[in-house]
């Protein structure tokens, strides 16, 4: 070869020199579980699906499907669930919250609108399963079990489905055209239903119906009674019954002035809909504090906007012609209210007691194998009862009451049955590491503040059972999406791409890794892991 | 670029896939021109190289790639072209130390000569400019030729081993100004700040970068390749060998170095002012000099409280002077 003066090798590229033995440090691309997801009780897998839905119009009905793989009420979830997810929002600790539940409403009612459906993942499988209970527990167990390819049958003592979301959960927070239409879609999918079946004998059901699992979603049905004097005149009644009624097209009387006792979300039900079926004076009595009451703050906001009052520090002793006999409390040291011996008379023309509900599990006499604790049924990790082949879930089990974890029951549920019914043994899955708010980089992130979902006039809504809160509108639920930090995981903003200052980063066409480091040029330095907004790029140490 | 205002991490980052294209940087392309590709041999997480490939890149595709380039003597040439290796993807030239944009100002005279367009830019660290070099940059502004000329600022001489440059902070340790001096460090009232004696000149464009802010880097030097003349663009590359930093902290630096006042991010137009760039979070000083090695001795076992307040004083006057409050942008 022939070289100019003083030359003597060719000019060549610098990737000739492989850089990346420099290393004592290499990046890794992880993706860390969001809190949202963990917070979800119905197993969502949020991030993922405010992913999708970040891509507008594109996207709702991909973000959709995959809210229903996890939860086939999105519409319904919307409206009611007390999004334990929001509570767990990194978000929260920069701004506000990701208003992941007023984005799950928009979905859901995007699905509605567009009458999108889904269809069984898998061929028949020839297996029967029998639900007992169609609340949302049963429900979703049906539902999971039907996409699996299961021959589910579901039974329930009521005329229509639904459970405690139709006959508890009043119209104006959960219009029954929304539950109609998210039940149909169930049903859709091959399931039967048996309405007014109370099922008295669950053996001889089991036996007779040729069922190889059952799934037991009974819920708590019954008003918890608290002893009140004989020879109380006033009406007495029960919430869940009132609510029930109401639910069923009657409005029973209940004069003018009316007190409700308790301080959980049946109670603010109850409060509010004695206001919207006429009465000028509600009153919730309660014997701790407002900030120890177990009702969801929105509700109690919500009843105060709606004229409903509250007496703190207060039990019911005594029921007579006029009213209530109350008793001051004062909180001890652990916040346990104690007696102090001073009464008040409340002018009352009845009382509705809202004072939890037991489950009856009368029909499960006889069955070897279970074992009760508390009034619930106990159930193993994979919600197994004592009795192989038969799971339970929702309220009946011991675990937090809502609806939201009733669904994730029985999405759990379901699971473990496929696999039982499969022959196998059911596991648990185990959680990766938590995306937690240190690990991210909140100094990219615009500042955006969340969008509230407009509301009932307070006028309308004393009289009433319109729904009070409405929907977010296409751009505000997009914005709101758009607002979460997708934290923990790649959410492919370039940085780690655009800030490697020896272009070790290549972009793939694989958007489930939309990059990977070139080792043999990668030094290690970790601008990348430092300037990746979501934390989802870790340093591991090389091997010596 | 108020319709992004809610799209995640909208223009602080370098990408976002949900942006328009025109609001995309060419660093978040695929196809950027890579004008310093992989296997140079910069230092882990080198803020010079990283800065060198955002400009050369946007300029490449601002001049639809005809563009040559002149590198002064410093990290950036050593770098990139140990003999026979070169990092370089665009038509390089290596002059010396101190006359880079002699050359280029030659090279600019001599491609108007041929009647071609080719724009040219020249480069050097803070060494070759504001002190050797600026004789010969003085004079390129003051004819007016058609250079853009970027400084690669990481205050100092680091390719001989961090001597102090007339660009390098009052208080900060180098080989040449001793953390065992009294005052510690690089003396205050000492050194020079180059972007506004560029001004001086009333040059077409001259404005100041860093590497914490692609969209803001990006958008200058589109901005100065849309003009002819004497341009001159001020970019500021942390340098970890040289500041004893982390080198994962390159970026997070020049972040601090702008955000708590320290280093301006301005345009100016034929002498005026023309665009700030505001602090966003606004930081102490603190928060940047302590990630750094070379300010130490502000803070060991001796502090020296009264010297971080005389640098606060003159990041607050930065503030003051060039309105970075929000506002004045
Ligand atoms: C007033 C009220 C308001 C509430 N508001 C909310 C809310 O806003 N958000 C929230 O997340 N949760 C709310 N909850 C809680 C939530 O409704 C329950 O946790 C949830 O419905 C429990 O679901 P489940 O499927 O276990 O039982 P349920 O919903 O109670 O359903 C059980 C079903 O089983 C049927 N059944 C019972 N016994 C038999 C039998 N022997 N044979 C056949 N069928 C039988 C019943 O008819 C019923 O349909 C509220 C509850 C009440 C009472
Ligand atoms: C005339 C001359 N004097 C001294 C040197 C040695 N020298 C080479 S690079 C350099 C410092 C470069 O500093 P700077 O321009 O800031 O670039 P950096 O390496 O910091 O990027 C020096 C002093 C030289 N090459 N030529
Ligand atoms: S910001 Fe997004 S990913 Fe992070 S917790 Fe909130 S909803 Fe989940
Ligand atoms: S000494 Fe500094 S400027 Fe030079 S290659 Fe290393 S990090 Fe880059
Ligand atoms: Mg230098």
């Amino acid at each position: 070869m022939n070289h100019p003066f003083a030359i003597t090798l060719d000019v060549g590229t610098s990737r000739a020199n492989h850089t990346g033995a420099w290393r004592t440090e290499r990046p890794v691309y992880v993706s860390l579980r969001p809190p949202c997801a963990e917070g979800c009780p119905a197993g969502e897998d949020v991030r993922e699906w405010l992913r999708d839905a970040e891509d507008g119009e594109t996207g709702y009905e991909r973000a959709w499907r995959r809210i229903m793989e996890t939860n086939p009420f999105p519409a319904v979830m919307g409206r009611i669930c007390y999004h334990p997810c929001e509570s767990a929002c990194n978000r929260g600790s920069l701004d506000e919250a990701v208003g992941i539940n007023a984005v799950e409403r928009f979905l859901g009612d995007e699905a509605l609108r567009h009458r999108w459906s889904v269809t069984a993942v898998r061929p028949p499988s020839g297996r029967r399963a029998l639900v007992v209970g169609a609340g949302p527990a049963g429900l979703s167990a049906a539902y999971h079990l039907a996409r699996l390819g299961h021959d589910v049958t579901v039974a329930d003592a009521a005329p229509e489905p639904g459970g405690m979301m139709r006959y508890g959960i009043p119209a104006y927070r959960l219009p029954r055209d929304v539950l109609d239409a998210e039940i149909e879609r169930i049903v859709g999918l091959g399931v039967t239903l048996r309405l007014d079946s109370p099922v008295a004998d669950l053996e001889a059901e089991l036996h007779d119906g040729r069922f190889d699992a059952a799934f037991l979603a009974v819920g708590a049905q019954l008003g918890r009674r608290t002893y009140l004097p004989a020879g109380s005149a006033a009406r007495v009644l029960d919430a869940v019954e009132l609510l029930h009624d109401v639910s069923e097209g009657d409005r029973p009387l209940l004069g003018r002035r009316v007190a409700v006792y308790g301080g959980g979300n049946t109670a603010m039900d109850a409060a509010r809909t004695v206001r919207r079926l006429g009465a000028e004076d509600a009153v919730v009595v309660y014997r701790r504090t407002r900030d120890r009451m177990p009702a969801h703050p929105s509700e109690v906001a919500e009843a105060e906007a709606e004229g409903v009052r509250f007496t703190w520090l207060s039990t019911v002793t005594d029921v007579d012609d006029d009213g209530l006999t109350i008793e001051r409390m004062e909180l001890d040291e652990n916040g346990f209210p104690q007696p102090t011996g001073t009464f008040e008379h409340l002018a009352a023309d009845s009382l509705v007691l809202a004072l939890g509900q037991d489950t009856d599990l009368r029909f499960l006499d006889g069955m070897a194998g279970l074992e009760s604790v508390d009034g619930v049924l106990s159930v193993d990790d994979t919600l197994m009862t004592g009795r192989p082949g038969l799971f339970a879930g929702g309220d009946m089990v011991p675990d937090v009451r809502s609806a939201t974890y009733a669904v994730g029951h029985g999405r759990r549920a379901a699971a473990s049955i496929d696999t039982w019914l499969r022959g196998e043994l059911p596991g648990s899955d185990s959680p990766g590491e938590p995306a937690t708010y240190d690990r991210l980089h909140t100094w990219y992130y615009t500042d955006a503040p969340r969008s509230h979902r407009p509301v009932l006039e307070a006028a309308r809504r004393a009289s009433t059972f319109d729904e009070v809160v409405r929907g977010l509108d296409a751009e505000t639920a997009l914005d709101e999406a758009r607002r979460c930090l997708s934290c923990g995981t790649c959410f492919a903003c370039d940085n780690c791409f655009g800030m490697c200052p020896d272009d070790a980063v290549i972009k793939t066409d694989d958007p489930a890794a939309p990059y990977v480091i070139d080792l043999d040029y990668c030094k290690g330095c970790g601008i990348c892991a430092a300037e990746c907004p979501a934390g989802a790029i870790t340093m591991v140490r090389e091997e010596d | 670029m108020s319709e992004s205002r809610l799209y995640q991490i909208g223009t602080f980052g370098v990408g976002n896939r949900l942006l328009t294209p025109e609001d995309q940087t060419v660093q978040a392309g695929s196809d950027r021109p890579r004008s310093i590709t992989r296997g140079h041999r910069a230092c882990r997480g080198c803020g010079e190289a990283l800065g060198a490939r955002f400009v050369l890149d946007s300029a490449v595709r601002a001049a639809g790639r005809d563009l040559v380039t002149v590198n002064a003597t410093g990290c950036l040439e050593v770098f990139s072209s140990p003999y026979p290796e070169s990092a370089w993807q665009v038509p390089w030239l290596h002059s010396l130390f101190g006359n880079a944009p002699a050359v280029a100002s030659g090279m600019a005279a001599g491609l108007k000569a041929l009647g071609r367009e080719t724009r040219v830019v020249g480069q050097a660290g803070d060494g070759g400019t504001v002190d050797i070099g600026f004789a010969c940059l003085s004079g390129m502004f003051e004819r007016d030729d058609d250079v853009l000329f970027v400084c690669y600022d990481n205050q100092g001489y680091m390719n001989t081993g961090v001597q102090r440059s007339g660009a390098t902070p009052p208080a900060a340790r180098t080989a040449t100004t001793s953390e065992l001096g009294d005052p510690p460090g690089a003396r205050f009232g000492q050194g020079k700040f180059v972007p506004l004696i560029a001004m001086a000149h009333d040059i077409p464009y001259v404005a100041t970068a860093s590497v914490a802010d692609l969209h803001d880097l990006e958008r200058k030097v589109g901005r100065a390749m849309q003009l002819h003349g004497a341009r001159y663009l001020h970019v500021l590359v942390p340098c970890p060998l040289g500041w004893a930093a982390d080198s994962a902290d390159t970026v997070r630096l020049a972040r601090l170095a702008t955000e708590s006042g320290m280093f301006p991010l301005f345009e100016a137009e034929r002498g005026e002012i023309t665009a700030v760039t505001p602090i966003r979070r606004q930081v102490p000083v603190d928060d940047y000099l302590r990630l750094q090695g070379r300010y130490a001795h502000l803070f060991g076992e001796h502090p020296r409280p009264d010297l971080v307040r005389r640098i606060q004083a003159a990041a607050d006057r930065n503030i003051t002077r060039f309105g970075l409050r929000g506002a004045a942008s």
